[in-house]
């Protein structure tokens, strides 16, 4: 429907790492096990192999495809140091000589793998990964380079997806516990220690903790700050981290090889039905009885990313991160997660209905639906006979028109529903003639000089028999602990009203525009502050319910 | 025999199978004017005489017909229609859209019909059908008119069919052949004293025509420079001098300087004096005593005379290329220029709700509220106090008889010019004059413009603009452009202008840089204008600013009510402070030095719309320095040095071969951790923290338009030298941008500019932006850029990343299309421009809201980011 769908392929490539790989231009593919060939492992440039050491035999599990790339070259380092005696050993486990400097190529550039410290008692790998982000934008398909070519990013600098797909590659074989001349020290915890320059973790030190703790790691990390000369901007997400623990190095590599990615699981995207079964198999023996499984496997999974959302964030870049998407996930959720306990949007649309119901309504018009939850519920009583859902977002409509698999309802049900794009600010004769529209949640969403506008929309020119609104009490705030003071459920509200500016304003139009409106509380209601949603019911003047 | 059918009519052929209409049709008219019920059922079912899908055939036939007619096209329905159910729904069909329906009916003999089909293969039906068709045609005959057909022409013989010629005329409505100019008066109801003063006001001179009739004056007017008046009717009823007032109108219609359309009470007035029995009211009663006062022996041969001329005049006119109707109580877009009876009582009466006001009054339906048509509509009929636009339509009727005034449109100068009322000659039912003077009232259209149409945004659009044509809006693009407007953006009332996207310079060759000056002189040169002015870009952020020059005036103005002077706005059209404070703040600091600098009265104006950069850049683009800038900087600068020491002490124990390579890699990896440091130099340049007022900056760089003008007919000396002096008024908030202009043609001031950018850069300055010294360039393909930039070669690294300028990066960037950003630039340059030149005409709002958001729906467009 919209522009940017053609792009989607991007995002649904098959599992086909070749073909991925040559549509795709510069991103970053991997091919699978089966589809590997010699061209797309990773190679030592010179010189060629050692008897003992390995050219990394094993293939990128993973088809990866990046769309939020560096803009030019960039690093991250990951170095393991070991203290067990002789150290020295570590050249064994890693197939890599310590006197050595290897080069490795990669699709998205370069790895280095050599030792900045090599003793008895202490010995240290490292693994800097050169990133040729001008290579990863460049591509012949324009649309992709629309995709690609985005703003100058971190992406470069910090321990990614990428260093997993390098770990993979480079320390193949130690990742999967295989070591020909020193079979005994594959099965041997050693005491080892990881770090990763740097690590962008979203959910800060504590999410850090909550994920390597169980696992049994001292950790170590730093955090640098965004701009010293501008401490007003606050910390920045990036920390250096080390991990030390008394355990296998396959055992270690295979959790920084599921774990990396999980900390910044933003701008990465795994394509692929068998996703989960890969994680499954990386994890084996620990992600099942880890206490953070489901985060972890959320992030790891990833969100696919909005194209949509992209363009749009194009017009509101200098306002918001362009990235909002990913980061408006959490936000959404936000309200939700603050209502759950009370169950508030059950019960929100349980009175919602009753109201309808009682009005009589057989047309309803859900403004500002949404994913289409309320619609779902007005479809199952058959006094509906025309439900038409508005939203001002055209992605929205696309998964309310997905969730609600209008497509696949038979043609009974599918003639009595209808999604349209529209919006509150601008007066349309689509919203004329229905018997009752609802308004849920959605008024705190207008910025308060374009209320008038909303009102007029609705109240003058749509002029539906019954309005529902409900929106949220703002004093009922202060009961939810989480929610620090003064600050609204949802970060789009440009507003929330006590209950008496709520029904100052509804009356206000109830005056105006010739309704009656009574109220009803939504929610537990609490003696000194309400409930947590209120509700308004307008009715037409001069018209009996029937 | 010649047809004379109107120029817009639907044909309905009526004839048997085999009378020829196909042919008479396709000799008379164009092939795609004729709607064959035959193709119609070769369309939907692949034969054309498969009479099983007649009626998917006709739906298919009335379909097409609808639309043709719909747009105003002759249609021609080739079908047998030999019976009256067959012929119903396309009389219906006329009616509906105020076309006149006309029957040629081809009724040859029986025999001719029958030979022919006789010699068609595809034609395999016995002649009983044939038989049947003809006596059905034949019953038909006599009541075609009865049916509701205008004209009915009948072809009885080959000869006659031969013979005939058609000849398509105009209809009486369309004069879209005169172009005036016009002077257009409203209702007289008989104030012929006031209708005297105002023509002789108008430059009209007196006349007395030759001859005399009895009853009639021989006072004529006429314009010498051939002005011609128009009266939108109600000339008779409630006023003191009705024979007058008909006197003069007539003469002048007589004499060719006026038309006239009929108002509802010279049409009663018609009904009375044609023995149709009317109630004696609402003034009618006046002009009938004038017209009693008469001598007996006058008095017949003038009723007779007036009614001749009343019933002479048509409903309404289409005038000056179609581009002016008038009508006495309006005209509705799709009834222009057509004819029905339904299109004639709209422009006698309107159209009402069918309820009634407090006063007993009819409630009018508000047709000129949801006007869309592109023709400007002047009328009368409902007293207002002052004429008002509305959406293109006019209503000028001040109620001269109720005591308010006689008011003409000048057209096309579009100026009123009003006689007062002598006197208060009747009381109208409703009060039509505010009772006291009040607060300047919003207009019509502003009221009107309250609230959008979802219609004038949704979907694909073709806007038309002055500078470049028709730019076209796709669907998705609105699409997105209507949440964001929605959700994010100001009051449309303030939303004037949004600026355009602007294209880097072709790609510098030089070492080292991406971008160079050269190349933005040789573009202008080659655009064929000698002298470009390049003025210092600023990094902020950009900032549209609006400022009247009290709360009066944005009352005025912009129709806002909320009390504030001002607004300034993004690129995206939302609201640059989300502090209004600080809003009213800035905005009475700004107007305090425009005040200072007298640019009001220096501009005959009481608002301006300027557009700037309002700097530092982190002062709104702060989550975007933290989440990519900042965030770049720190992760580079942590990984970097760890990067660097990991090699160094690998350095020392490697040898030979190893450590060659290794240090080339630790060389690399030095080298970029002096970009990051640049680039982290790079951006917070342009940040700093802003804790009051003074703390930001504005530099205006065009003033874009003012009360009568938009200001792209200056230099843009004139704009940088004109803002510089409000700069000067308040030095601690605004700057003033420099500049230099530079003869492109002229080697020595072509080094002086690339010159003047390596130093502005040098010194961390974003670059300069170059532009035609004139606003508007046409060059060899139509409008050129209106601007280029040129960005400095540090600056770049925020755009680029850190490390752009390493060799194998930079010449992989090199190679970098501009096709589309320009073309976007030169389309919302020209969008812009149109919004506001609306503006400045006094367009409805919906027309400059078209403008700001398609350019905001073009901004949605995919193109790369780092241009």
């Amino acid at each position: 429907m919209i522009h940017y769908q053609r792009l989607w392929w991007l995002v649904y490539l098959p599992a086909s790492g070749e073909v991925a790989a040559k549509q795709a231009g510069g991103v970053v593919s991997v091919c699978d096990r089966q589809s590997s060939t010699p061209s797309r492992r990773a190679k030592p440039r010179r010189p060629p192999p050692q008897p003992g050491e390995e050219t990394t035999k094993t293939p990128m599990p993973l088809l990866l495809v990046l769309l939020f790339t560096p803009r030019t070259a960039g690093l991250m380092l990951l170095t393991i140091s070991t203290t067990h005696r002789p150290a020295t050993d570590l050249g064994f486990l890693l197939h890599k000589h310590p006197d050595r400097f290897q080069s490795f190529d990669l699709s998205f550039g370069t790895a280095h793998a050599y030792y900045s410290e090599v003793g008895d008692e202490r010995c240290t790998a490292c693994l800097l990964i050169d990133v040729d982000a001008v290579g990863l934008v460049r591509g012949k398909n324009p649309d992709q380079d629309f995709l690609l070519a985005q703003y100058v990013n971190d992406r470069p600098y910090v321990a990614s997806s990428f260093l997993s797909v390098a770990v993979a590659q480079v320390f193949g074989s130690a990742l999967q516990g295989r070591c020909k001349d020193r079979p005994e020290l594959v099965t041997s915890p050693l005491p080892l220690e990881a770090r990763l320059d740097v690590l962008p973790v979203r959910g800060g030190e504590s999410f850090l903790r909550a994920v390597f703790e169980p696992l049994g790691y001292q950790i170590e990390a730093i955090r640098h700050p965004l701009d010293e000369q501008f401490p007003e901007w606050g910390e920045g997400p990036y920390y250096s981290v080390t991990i030390r623990q008394t355990v296998t190095l396959s055992v270690l590599l295979n959790h920084l090889y599921v774990l990396i990615p999980v900390f910044d699981a933003r701008k990465h995207y795994f394509v692929g039905e068998d996703e989960m079964e890969k994680l499954l198999a990386k994890g084996e023996g620990w992600l099942a009885q880890h206490p953070a499984k489901d985060e972890i496997a959320r992030r790891y999974l990833g969100n696919r990313p909005s194209l949509y959302r992209m363009a749009l964030s194009r017009l509101v870049q200098e306002e918001a991160p362009i990235d909002g998407e990913e980061e408006a996930q959490p936000k959404e959720k936000a309200e939700e997660t603050l209502e759950k306990p009370i169950n508030l949007n059950e019960q929100r649309y349980g009175t919602v209905l009753a109201a309808v119901r009682a009005s009589g309504a057989k047309r309803v018009i859900d403004l500002g639906c949404g994913e289409g939850k309320l619609i779902r519920a007005l479809l199952k009583d058959r006094q509906f006979e025309e439900i038409v859902g508005m939203d001002v977002s055209v992605r929205t409509l696309e998964v309310a028109a997905r969730r609600l698999k209008l497509e696949r309802l038979p043609d009974s049900q599918a003639n009595r529903v209808r999604l349209i794009h529209g919006s509150l600010m601008y007066r349309d004769k689509r919203l004329e003639g229905f018997d009752a529209a609802l308004v849920v949640e959605v008024v705190e969403h207008l910025d308060p000089p374009r209320l008038a506008a909303f009102e007029r929309v609705l109240f003058e020119c749509a002029r539906p028999r019954t309005v529902v609104l409900t929106t949220p009490n703002r004093e009922y705030n202060v009961v939810w602990e989480s929610l620090p003071a003064g600050r609204f459920r949802h970060p789009d509200h440009r507003f929330e009203w006590n209950r008496q500016e709520f029904q100052d304003w509804a009356s206000g139009i109830a005056n105006r525009f010739g309704y009656s409106v009574r109220f009803l509380p939504v929610g537990p209601e609490h003696a000194e502050y309400g409930p947590p949603t209120q509700m308004g019911i307008f009715s037409r003047s001069g018209d009996r319910q029937e | 025999m010649t047809l004379s059918i109107p120029k817009l009519s639907l044909v309905v052929l009526v004839g048997p199978s085999g009378s020829g209409k196909s042919t008479f049709a396709r000799t008379h008219f164009l092939l795609t004017e004729v709607l064959s019920s035959d193709a119609c059922r070769g369309m939907v079912s692949d034969n054309p005489n498969d009479q099983a899908v007649t009626g998917d055939a006709f739906d298919v036939l009335h379909y097409v017909a609808a639309k043709r007619l719909a747009l105003g096209r002759l249609t021609v329905i080739d079908a047998t229609n030999v019976q009256p159910e067959a012929r119903a729904p396309l009389i219906a069909l006329a009616r509906k859209y105020h076309c006149l329906p006309v029957a040629i009916v081809l009724d040859l003999p029986e025999k001719i019909c029958q030979e022919r089909n006789t010699n068609r293969a595809d034609r395999s039906f016995g002649p009983h059908v044939i038989r049947n068709q003809r006596s059905q045609l034949r019953r038909s005959l006599k009541g075609l008119r009865k049916e509701g057909f205008r004209q009915v022409f009948i072809l009885d013989s080959p000869e006659a069919v031969e013979a005939a010629v058609i000849e398509r005329v105009p209809l009486w409505t369309d004069r879209s052949h005169e172009h005036g100019p016009f002077d257009i008066i409203g209702d007289v109801h008989g104030c012929a004293t006031e209708l005297e003063q105002l023509l002789e006001r108008l430059g009209y001179g007196k006349i007395v025509l030759a001859g005399d009739e009895p009853g009639w004056s021989n006072v004529g007017y006429t314009h010498p420079e051939g002005r011609k008046a128009v009266f939108v009717g109600d000339l008779v009823d409630r006023g003191p001098r009705v024979l007058d007032t008909l006197s003069i109108a007539r003469n002048m219609v007589k004499s060719g300087s006026a038309l006239c359309v009929p108002g509802n009470h010279d049409v009663k007035l018609l009904k009375k004096l044609t023995g149709r029995d009317v109630q004696i009211t609402h003034g009618l009663a006046e002009s009938l005593a004038e017209i009693d006062a008469l001598p007996a022996e006058v008095r017949e041969p003038f009723i007779k005379a007036l009614v001749g001329f009343l019933d002479s005049l048509v409903s309404h006119y289409v005038l000056d290329d179609g581009k002016l109707v008038v009508a006495h109580a309006g005209m509705k877009a799709e009834m222009q220029g057509r004819g029905s009876a339904r299109v004639r009582d709209f422009a006698l009466y309107g159209e009402t709700t069918g309820e009634t006001d407090e006063f007993g009054l009819p409630v009018r339906y508000n047709w000129a509220a949801e006007y869309r048509g592109t023709a400007t509509v002047v009328y009368g009929h409902t007293p207002v106090p002052e004429p008002d636009w509305l959406n293109r339509t006019l209503n000028i009727d001040t109620g001269c008889v109720f005591g308010g005034k006689l008011t003409a449109l000048r057209y096309p100068e579009r100026e009123f010019v009003s006689v007062p009322a002598v006197k208060t000659y009747c009381e109208p039912v409703r009060p039509f004059l505010p009772e006291t003077e009040q607060a300047p009232k919003l207009t019509a259209q502003q009221a009107h413009d309250d609230l959008l149409d979802a219609d004038d945004v949704l979907g694909k659009r073709i806007v038309s603009t002055r500078l470049r044509g028709s730019v076209t809006i796709r669907e998705a693009h609105a699409t997105a452009a209507l949440e964001v407007m929605s959700r994010f953006a100001a009051d449309p009332r303030w939303l004037i202008y949004l600026p355009p996207t602007m294209s880097p310079t072709e790609t510098s060759s030089e070492p080292g840089l991406l971008e160079h000056p050269a190349e933005a002189f040789t573009y202008y040169r080659t655009e064929g204008t000698p002298q470009v002015i390049c003025e210092e870009k600023h990094m902020g952020s950009r900032a549209v600013v609006i400022l009247c020059q009290d709360e009066r005036a944005a009352r005025e103005r912009f129709g806002v009510t909320g009390g504030e002077i001002g607004i300034v706005t993004t690129r995206t059209g939302r609201r640059f402070f989300n502090d209004l404070a600080l809003e009213a703040q800035f905005l009475d600091r700004v107007q305090r030095a425009i005040t200072a600098a007298d640019l009001w009265s220096a501009l005959d104006t009481t608002w301006v719309c300027l557009d700037c950069e309002l700097m530092p850049w982190s002062a709104k683009a702060q989550e975007l320095l933290k989440t990519q800038y900042a965030a770049v900087g720190s992760a580079g600068r942590a990984a970097l040095p760890r990067a660097v020491a990991t090699l160094a002490a690998a350095g020392v124990r490697l040898r030979d071969d190893e450590k060659a390579r290794l240090e080339q890699v630790a060389k690399g990896m030095m080298r970029r951790e002096q970009s990051v440091q640049r680039f982290v130099d790079a951006y917070r340049h342009y940040c700093w923290p802003v804790n009051a007022l003074t703390d930001l900056k504005l530099a205006p760089f065009h003033l874009l338009a003012s009360e009568g003008r938009v200001h792209t007919d200056k230099t843009h000396v004139w704009h940088m030298d004109t803002l510089a002096t409000i700069c000067r008024a308040a030095p601690e908030l605004l700057l003033a941008t420099s500049y230099k202009v530079v003869d492109v043609t002229d080697p020595v001031s072509v080094a002086g500019g690339v010159e003047w950018w390596t130093s502005l850069t040098g010194q961390g300055g974003e670059g300069m932006v170059v532009k035609p010294l004139d606003f508007l360039l046409q060059g060899k393909r139509g409008l050129a850029q209106p601007a280029v930039k040129c960005r400095g070669r540090e600056y770049l690294r925020i755009i680029y990343g850190p490390d752009y300028t390493a060799d194998e990066n930079l010449s992989r960037l090199r190679s970098r299309g501009l096709a589309h950003k320009r073309s976007l630039a030169v389309g919302e340059f020209a969008l812009g421009v149109e919004g506001l030149e609306r503006f400045v005409r006094r367009e409805p709002l919906r027309r400059i809201h078209e403008c700001v958001f398609s350019v905001l729906a073009l901004e949605s467009e995919p193109v790369d980011p780092r241009l």
